[in-house]
């Protein structure tokens, strides 16, 4: 799992690449916690997930872990361009009523 | 003859993407659709994961046992799915099958993860005796008309 991370303006994207299970949650959040410390002024924070070859249940607890994480910098936090699979575990979990998909 | 296949793995999370692309490529002799293949991984990958985390509190011999067996019909075929752990076992089943029920809250679980299996399989059930382990038993048919999978998914 790679991340990939470019601001836009006042927005910063961060790219997902890989696969998203428990194996590879471990780095993926530690990078994207970094990334939240770091950038604590932005407007936003927007997961890519068009790069996620495979997503299990635990992609739903890393972006809520994460949606957490910005929340205390007052960063709010969206989705953009997940897989047609990928889309189905984040409706069934509810997660869109915390991050908007755009 | 029905074609079959065992796996005995460590149960540790390395073996996670082996694990379902394992199944994955056995289910390929039934000639499943994308779909139906993405569905096998990610509920192969939800029952093993469990394993990982929640069926050994460290220690030696943590394993998973997988078994597949590929039966052939007119509209394609059933893969049947075991998969096992001699690890804890589960205290109460029912409510771990609850929708959010989750005993990690605190390592970002959300408690999804049988759901999911539920959700993308045709049929499941779980057999766990406490200090024993866990079994997780999960079908899918390969191969359904689409209008079937409509009337399942509705
Ligand atoms: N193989 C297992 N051995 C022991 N306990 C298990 C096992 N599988 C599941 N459980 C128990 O059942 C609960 C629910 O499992 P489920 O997969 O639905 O959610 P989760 O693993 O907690 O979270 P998620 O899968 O969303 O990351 C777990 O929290 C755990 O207590
Ligand atoms: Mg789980």
């Amino acid at each position: 799992m790679k991340i990939c991370a470019q601001k836009k303006g006042n927005i910063l994207y961060i790219r997902l690449v890989g696969e998203l299970d428990e194996h590879n949650a471990a780095l993926a959040r530690k990078e994207a916690d970094r990334l939240a410390d770091e950038n604590a002024q932005i407007e936003r924070a927007v997961f890519d997930l068009s790069e996620v070859s495979f997503m299990d249940s635990t992609g739903i607890g890393f972006l809520i872990g994460r949606y957490k994480k910005f929340h205390r910098y007052g960063v709010p936090v969206s989705v953009t361009n997940p897989s047609v699979a990928t889309d189905r575990i984040l409706c069934m979990s509810g997660i869109y009523t915390l991050m908007s998909k755009i | 003859m029905t074609n079959y296949m065992k796996l005995e793995l460590a149960a540790i999370s390395e073996n996670e993407g082996f694990a379902r692309s394992a199944v994955a490529a056995f289910a390929l002799t039934l000639n499943p659709s994308l779909t139906e293949l993405s569905d096998i991984k990610t509920a192969v990958s939800e029952a093993v994961t469990n394993c990982v985390v929640h069926a050994y509190k460290g220690g030696e011999n943590a394993c998973v046992i997988i078994e597949c067996r590929a039966e052939k019909t007119e509209a394609g075929g059933i893969l049947h799915i075991a998969i096992a752990d001699r690890g804890c076992g589960i205290e109460d089943v029912d409510k771990a099958l609850t929708p959010f029920f989750t005993t990690l809250s605190d390592e970002e679980r959300s408690g999804m993860g049988f759901t999911i299996m539920q959700t993308f399989m045709h049929e499941f059930s779980v057999e766990s005796a406490k200090g024993k382990g866990t079994t997780v038993r999960m079908c899918k048919k390969i191969g359904m008309p689409e209008t079937e999978k409509e009337r399942l998914n509705a």
